[in-house]
């Protein structure tokens, strides 16, 4: 049994003077896929960005981690100034440099193949949520948070996700994701409904 | 030692020390700054080149020391809070913005009330009051950036930050202030020389100096009780204590 | 794993200087604006304080400097501000690479853009305050010093009211007292360009506190972005 990507151990998350969530627990092993779910402000959003290690302050608990995580947050890191192409050569996130046929294959999966060297504000608000997604098309880390993923997506959109989840985790990784809607993962799909760790 | 450590972070027990520190500090504060004030203001000898009026300095150079003094606490207590997260650590440093601001701008008062009689202008360019005025505004900005945020538990964490860099560049700003002041006076005017100081003159100044201090620690531990209050309101031993 | 050797770094930030570099051409605006500003402040003083030439070169080096911190503080308001917005400092800060490492290409390029280029420029409004052109390269070399120091500083300053609204006052506030030092050094280079004396003590103190800067401010530029994220 391999190393858990991800474990959390009695976790709270605190927002000012309110506690969102308390004891949470939840390990990630390769292969799973989980779903944060929960109504509007129960804190999907602030549990995953514990997750990521962009909120400490008001976390209190063990977290254990796998260094190489991918995070998606609700901006999608897109620089209007630079075309897609650009945007996913000169990520800010690593060292490595994806090679041109994995970005023309990412951004074919996607379909904006045929907008990749043209400046990405140009395009209407659907090519760059598919422009963001490209990422995940990409040569990518094995633990994935993503936060909201299939917002502003289309049925042809929402489909090619969901495949793309399945395919990461077989090969080994794991997602995480939030999202108020259920996603049609089927037995794969795991739920962590934090309705039940809300409140101090 | 570590046991000491571990209670200057338990707030219920931080609170018990000023609860028993305050009722003795109080009064002791009072009689020192009385007994100071009046020795200073009414008993020791007049300045030969001043006269009366350099007796604001019983006043000014206390306030000065304290509020720079002040600073590095301020800082201290953002730095244990950012290296050990202690919340008490926050609290302190929070108590103690607002006094150590202040303190600055009582200097700064009692600079001008002191530079009027003395060199004709209630405010007057030189290197001490230049920097305690860039002092205060090193306070100031601590205690803004922390109404900015709304979240003022991430706000304490960026008023460390800030307190941090300010301790850095305070020696910075003050020799070149200094360097500043001594470049463009003509080195026959010395608006704050370092002429020596007389006993009679000098005993009454540590005795204030000392008085401030036991002000400020009162002052901080009277405010440190009151964030205490507000923030453990809901806690068992708080309302167990109260009640009792 | 990214293979962490010196080669891979230093093309690291080669790669995301131009990155950045280009970002900032992509609005030609922000790197002319401070510039116009500058002139236009210039302009200011003499309006002020009449035509005489005499007052003014006397007053030039203050002016100037003085002119140069507000061009710096108008250049530090708008960093990170971008990134904070779109997502790319949230994507920086989970990157593997150190924090206070990754944004040394933003702040160098932001530098290149802003101070460099007012540097270069400061004898021509110098020239309109009647500045003789001999202190033309103590000018220069003080202020190309003194903007790197306080975009350093204004950096630090931006991280902690990035997540603010309207920080962009509160920035000043928190900045210009830890300004005055460079300012001190700046004018007394210059003062001393000007009546024959040596300007190198003043210039030391400049590079003393680049150096300084360089090895200090990421980390705090690093942590007070990091605060900010947390909002």
């Amino acid at each position: 049994m391999t190393e858990p990507l991800l474990m959390a151990h009695e976790l709270s998350v605190q927002k000012g003077v309110r506690t969102l969530l308390s004891n949470v627990s939840l390990s990630v092993s390769q292969g799973d896929i989980w779903q944060l779910a929960g109504g509007n402000g129960v804190g999907k959003t602030s549990l995953l960005r514990a997750f990521a290690r962009l909120a400490r302050i008001e976390v209190f608990g063990r977290l254990e981690r796998c260094e190489d995580v991918l995070y998606s947050g609700h901006s999608a890191a897109l620089k209007g100034a630079l075309t897609p192409r650009q945007n996913l050569m000169t990520h800010p996130s690593g060292l490595n440099v994806p090679s041109d046929l994995a970005i023309d294959t990412a951004l074919e999966a996607v379909g904006v193949l045929g907008h990749a060297d043209v400046q990405t504000a140009r395009l209407s608000a659907g090519q760059k949520r598919r422009v963001a997604l490209a990422r995940l098309f990409l040569p990518s880390p094995r633990l994935w948070l993503l936060d909201e993923p299939f917002t502003a997506l289309d049925v042809q959109g929402v489909k090619a996700l969901e495949a793309r989840f399945l395919e990461h985790a077989c090969k080994g990784g794991a997602v995480v994701f939030t999202s108020h809607q259920s996603a049609a993962l089927g037995d794969e799909l795991k739920v962590l409904n934090l309705e039940h760790y809300c409140g101090g | 030692m570590w046991r000491i450590i571990h209670q200057l972070g338990s707030p219920p027990w931080v609170y018990r020390f000023c609860d028993r520190v305050i009722p003795w500090l109080l009064p002791l504060t009072a009689v020192a700054l009385i007994v100071g004030s009046a020795w200073g203001l009414l008993f020791a000898p007049t300045d030969y080149k001043q006269g009366d009026s350099y007796r604001i300095i019983y006043i000014h150079v206390p306030a000065a020391v304290v509020s720079l003094a002040g600073y590095y606490i301020m800082a201290f207590a953002g730095l244990v809070s950012l290296v050990w997260r202690i919340k008490l650590a926050d609290l302190a440093m929070r108590a103690a913005a607002p006094i150590g601001a202040a303190f600055t701008a009582v200097a700064l008062i009692t600079g001008a009330i002191w530079g009027k009689p003395t060199w004709g202008a209630w405010w007057v360019w030189d290197a001490r009051v230049t920097s305690m005025l860039i002092l205060f505004f090193l306070y100031v900005g601590v205690i803004a950036l922390f109404q900015a945020y709304d979240n003022k538990t991430i706000a304490a964490r960026a008023c460390a930050i800030l307190s941090l860099v300010g301790t850095v560049n305070i020696p910075i700003i003050y020799k070149s202030v200094d360097w500043w002041y001594s470049l463009h006076q003509p080195a026959s005017i010395k608006f704050t020389g370092s002429s020596a100081i007389d006993a009679s003159m000098l005993y009454p100044l540590l005795g204030m100096i000392v008085a401030f201090y036991a002000l400020f620690a009162l002052l901080l531990m009277l405010n440190l009780k009151q964030s205490l209050t507000s923030e453990y309101s809901q806690s068992n031993w708080l309302i167990k204590r109260i009640t009792t | 794993m990214a293979d962490q050797s010196g080669i891979d770094i230093l093309q690291y930030l080669r790669g995301q200087t131009a990155r950045h570099v280009r970002l900032q051409f992509a609005s030609p605006s922000e790197i002319v604006n401070p510039l116009l500003f500058f002139l236009l402040v210039v302009i200011l003083f003499p309006l002020g304080l009449g035509p005489d030439p005499e007052r003014l070169a006397l007053l030039a080096p203050g002016i100037l400097w003085v002119v140069a911190l507000l061009a710096n503080l108008m250049i530090c308001m708008r960093l990170f501000v971008d990134d904070f917005e779109d997502g790319s400092l949230e994507q920086l800060a989970m990157a593997s690479t150190p924090l206070a490492l990754s944004v040394i290409p933003q702040l160098l390029a932001a530098w290149m853009t802003g101070g460099l280029v007012l540097s270069l420029a400061a004898p021509l409004f110098g020239m309109m305050l009647g500045l003789p052109v001999s202190a033309a390269p103590v000018l220069v070399a003080s202020l190309l010093m003194g903007t790197a120091i306080m975009l350093l500083l204004g950096a630090v300053g931006a991280a902690l009211t990035v997540g603010v609204r309207r920080g962009g006052i509160l920035l000043a506030l928190l900045i210009l007292p830890l300004y005055i030092p460079v300012l001190i050094a700046g004018t007394r280079a210059l003062d001393e360009a000007l009546h024959s004396g040596d300007p190198a003590v003043a210039l030391a103190f400049l590079g003393a506190g680049v150096t300084g800067g360089l090895l200090l401010a990421p980390l705090a530029i690093a942590a007070g972005l990091r605060v900010s994220l947390e909002l």
